[in-house]
């Protein structure tokens, strides 16, 4: 189907279905439980979940192929959602030029930069992707407020020009739409005690994942992605085979640097903020971690670490002291204050040291992320089954 | 590698799935509400999104134990604290029009992107009908402008930049802290007094925007009173290290040294010129002083020894002699065992003012509370007789001018009050240079 073979097929369909059935999988507790807690089915974090998924499977076609490790990556990011909401600023509230907008001025300073930057390879690279990155982060901060906004961030405004949107509403800023379908405008459906909410704004990001996901498959499957791997397993010697590796290093490093713009343009036309933290080495490191946690060089690997990412960032971070003692509120009040005492430097506050921990424990027991940890139980499963003789291979394959 | 065969069974089953897919949302109607996040239940929730991490996490801590103390207040636990105090008299302690008070936490991580993040997690995950909180005044603006967007009210945290009820102030949105330019108002003619008239200052300045509101303001108000500025440097954020910013400042014909940092940074750059023997050199034939325009009890404490004598301005102290001040810090007191900073007292006033303003209003409608805050006066939240002015919706109310106390007799009496400057002199047009460019809108219900 679409040019792939059966297993990439297979995965895509499980990834379309995750993505178009996410507001009733990541809601899978009753609005009034006590475990409504941790639902993540809301709008604003499904639309994080997928765009950071596009960073992630941008950065992987770079990481994951090649071997550059780029610290970076978050400047392209920014780049893109400073266009898209300049766009929004100068040209119309539709998110179809900001979006294009946004991917082309990635890819140019993605070419700008990578074509200084690749003149390196390994620990030289990644630090100066850092140092390119930082500098933009620097830049956006202060010397170039006139465009930036600085610390603020850019915002839109009443008084912005919007040549194409001419009718102004009154009084209100207007809202990103594309071609008069809102972004921020959702449906919600409730079912006996569960609440199931769907945006405009989720299913335009997950369509978009979808499609970046369907490309990126092509291109890990294409010759150019062979070569990429070549890269990757032996540099040196394929120099000595005469064959200049640079323009497909560069290359891949621009459509990465694209994916990313794309990230930044959509994560400015569901919000359209774009604040100078999006650029900070912090955010270079967080896609480096979700590629690592979900498994480096796999296809769903990216997606899913970034899903994890930020469902710590968004979910953990807001259970406090006095839901955890309404959660532990049957024990008596010893033994009640005590296992609030042990659980809270973990949550709430807390959430970067829990994450850390798991990411930790992933990288030393699974090398290969969550998708090893994935393989490894239907291993386990398919093991039992087939009990009786028929050898399965149990040698583990690279993952790819 | 690739396969490129169309099929078509292929075709029409992808077809159909993409049919259903794209057909999926049209099955089901919006809900219809007059306006965003309507409480129906027999509660209601506030979203206090505040930072839990990074540079002002002390702040955000301290702001947290004033909403809890708030919303227990309101909900009619604990001694009442403001609310016998306060001047209006429709929160009766049974909640907001009847609703027990819930809230809701989030850590801003002091980022505009991870402080929306989780003020969208609120409003659309939790419900919040109004988010407070922050601790910067980049966190403020993006957030008061997401409130905007999304229809829900906004009360503003600490955030002192001039551009949060200046060019970025919102409908949705209301600042009970003063700003920049009320700190340069109160502390210049305190300034003049301390160290005369024909003075020199130098400038180091936080190098992002509420640094820039504040050098400008500052700078303004001491040239009014006869000052000169030698220079105005900017300085990166979140540096360790101020020497190589200090070095130059010592030979520069300045005898003025004035700090526009906030938290860390401050600390560091005053701890740095301290230790550089700045305030035992002379220049020009006088003694060389430090200023820090904006202080707060949490910096100074981690300033130690080196604040003793250093002039700044503050929102509030819990020193203060009036009655609301003394009900706060006497249930904050005792739920917690010390004093509450100005960053606790600007939030729980926050929180009482959104309560009553709904209560007044009658309705949580985001509309009607704009309306019942608009030029809303009041007194009793512990800064004497408060305006919330309708032009720009920021308050206007006393400000406090402090400096390093030399001899302090605990570790929370660190500043002693040099004046209380009236709220007459603080005040400025709606339409001043420094806050021109924005424009409120109209109020935003949301739905």
């Amino acid at each position: 189907m679409l040019g792939l073979n059966r297993k990439d097929a297979i995965l895509l369909l499980i990834v379309a279905v995750l993505a178009l059935f996410a507001p009733f999988i990541l809601n899978p507790f009753p609005v009034d439980s006590a475990l409504a807690q941790f639902n993540a089915g809301y709008p604003d974090l499904m639309q994080r979940f997928v765009i950071f998924g596009i960073f992630a499977i941008g950065f992987n076609i770079l990481f994951g192929l090649t071997g550059y490790l780029s610290f970076g990556h978050a400047a392209f990011l920014g780049v893109g959602s400073y266009s898209a909401v300049w766009m929004f600023k100068l040209l119309s509230m539709n998110v179809l030029p900001a979006l294009v907008f946004s991917v082309v001025i990635a890819g140019l300073f993605a070419l700008v930069i990578g074509y200084v930057s690749l003149r390196r390879s390994g620990i030289y690279f990644s630090i100066l992707t850092l140092a390119f990155a930082q500098m933009s982060f620097n830049l956006a901060y202060s010397v170039l407020t006139p465009i930036t906004n600085g610390e603020t961030g850019l915002q839109l405004a009443l008084t912005d020009p919007r040549i194409l949107d001419s009718a102004q509403v009154g009084g209100s800023l207007p809202v990103t739409s594309l071609f008069g379908a809102e972004m921020r405008s959702a449906m919600t459906l409730d079912l006996a005690g569960w609440s199931f909410t769907f945006s405009v704004g989720y299913y335009l990001c997950a369509i978009i994942m979808l499609i970046a996901f369907y490309l990126s498959v092509r291109l890990f499957r294409s010759p150019f992605g062979l070569m990429l791997r070549a890269i990757k397993s032996n540099q040196q010697r394929l120099n000595y085979t005469g064959l200049e590796s640079r323009p497909y290093t560069l290359a891949a490093f621009v459509i990465s640097g694209m994916y990313a713009g794309l990230a930044g343009g959509l994560l400015a036309s569901m919000d359209p903020l774009a604040g100078a933290d999006r650029m900070q080495w912090t955010a270079s490191g967080e896609v480096v971690l979700m590629t690592i946690l979900g498994g480096a060089g796999t296809l769903i690997g990216p997606v899913l670490g970034a899903g994890f990412i930020k469902y710590f960032e968004n979910i953990f971070s807001k259970i406090n002291e006095s839901i955890l003692h309404q959660w532990f509120a049957f024990l008596p009040d010893g033994v009640q204050d005590f296992i609030v005492m042990i659980l809270y430097p973990f949550i709430g506050k807390g959430w970067s040291l829990t994450l850390g921990i798991m990411f930790m424990l992933v990288v030393i027991f699974l090398p290969g992320g969550l998708v090893e940890g994935g393989q490894r139980i239907a291993r386990l499963f398919r093991r039992t089954k087939t009990t009786d003789g028929d050898v399965v291979s149990t040698k583990t394959k690279p993952a790819e | 590698m690739s396969n490129s065969r169309f099929t078509r069974r292929g075709l029409l089953k992808s077809g159909t799935l993409a049919g259903v897919g794209l057909a999926m949302p049209t099955i089901f109607t919006s809900r219809a509400n007059a306006f965003t996040n309507d409480p129906t239940g027999g509660t209601v929730t506030l979203g206090f999104n505040v930072p839990q991490t990074g540079a002002y996490a002390d702040e955000g801590a301290d702001e947290l134990r004033a909403f809890e103390l708030a919303v227990e207040h309101l909900n009619g636990g604990g001694d009442g604290g403001m609310l016998s105090t306060f001047s209006s008299k429709a929160l009766q302690g049974n909640g907001i029009l009847g609703k027990k008070v819930q809230f809701v936490t989030g850590d801003t991580q002091t980022k505009s992107d991870a402080a929306r993040a989780s003020a969208q997690s609120m409003i659309q995950k939790d419900g919040a009908i109004m988010i407070s909180g922050g601790s910067s005044s980049g966190v403020a603006v993006a957030v008061q402008g997401l409130c905007q967007e999304a229809g829900v009210i906004f009360m503003a945290g600490l955030t002192h930049s001039n551009d949060t009820t200046g060019k970025d102030r919102k409908a949705n949105g209301f600042r009970h802290f003063f700003n920049a330019y009320m700190s340069a108002a109160a502390l210049a003619p305190v300034l003049k007094g301390l160290y005369g008239s024909d003075r020199a200052a130098y400038h180091l300045t936080a190098d992002y925007t509420w640094g820039w509101t504040q050098e400008e303001s500052i700078a303004a108000a001491t040239e009014a009173i006869g000052w000169s500025t030698i220079n105005k440097v900017r300085t990166p954020l979140g540096l360790g290290d101020y020497s190589s910013y200090i070095a130059p400042v010592l030979n520069s014909g300045a005898d003025v040294l004035i700090l526009n940092h906030y938290g860390g940074d401050m600390v560091n750059s005053l701890t740095n010129a301290v230790q550089f023997g700045i305030r035992d050199r002379q220049a020009n034939g006088k003694n060389f002083e430090i200023v820090v325009p904006l202080y707060s009890e949490l910096m100074a404490r981690g300033a130690g020894q080196n604040i003793k004598g250093i002039p700044g301005s503050q929102n509030w102290d819990w020193k203060l002699q009036d009655d609301g001040t003394k009900a706060f810090v006497k249930s904050f007191g005792t739920k917690f065992g010390f004093p509450p900073s100005q960053a606790a007292q600007t939030c729980y006033a926050q929180t009482l003012l959104y309560a009553d303003a709904v209560t007044r209003a009658g309705t949580f409608n985001p509309c009607g509370v704009v309306e019942a805050l608009e030029g809303f006066e009041f007194d009793g939240l512990g800064n004497g007789k408060t305006l919330y002015r309708a032009e720009d919706h920021q308050c206007f109310k006393d400000v406090i001018v402090v400096r390093g106390k030399e001899n302090p007799e605990n570790e929370f009496d660190l500043v002693e009050i040099v004046e209380v400057t009236p709220v007459g002199q603080v005040t400025y047009a709606p339409d001043h240079p420094m806050f021109a460019g924005g424009a409120l809108g109209a109020c935003n219900p949301g739905a």
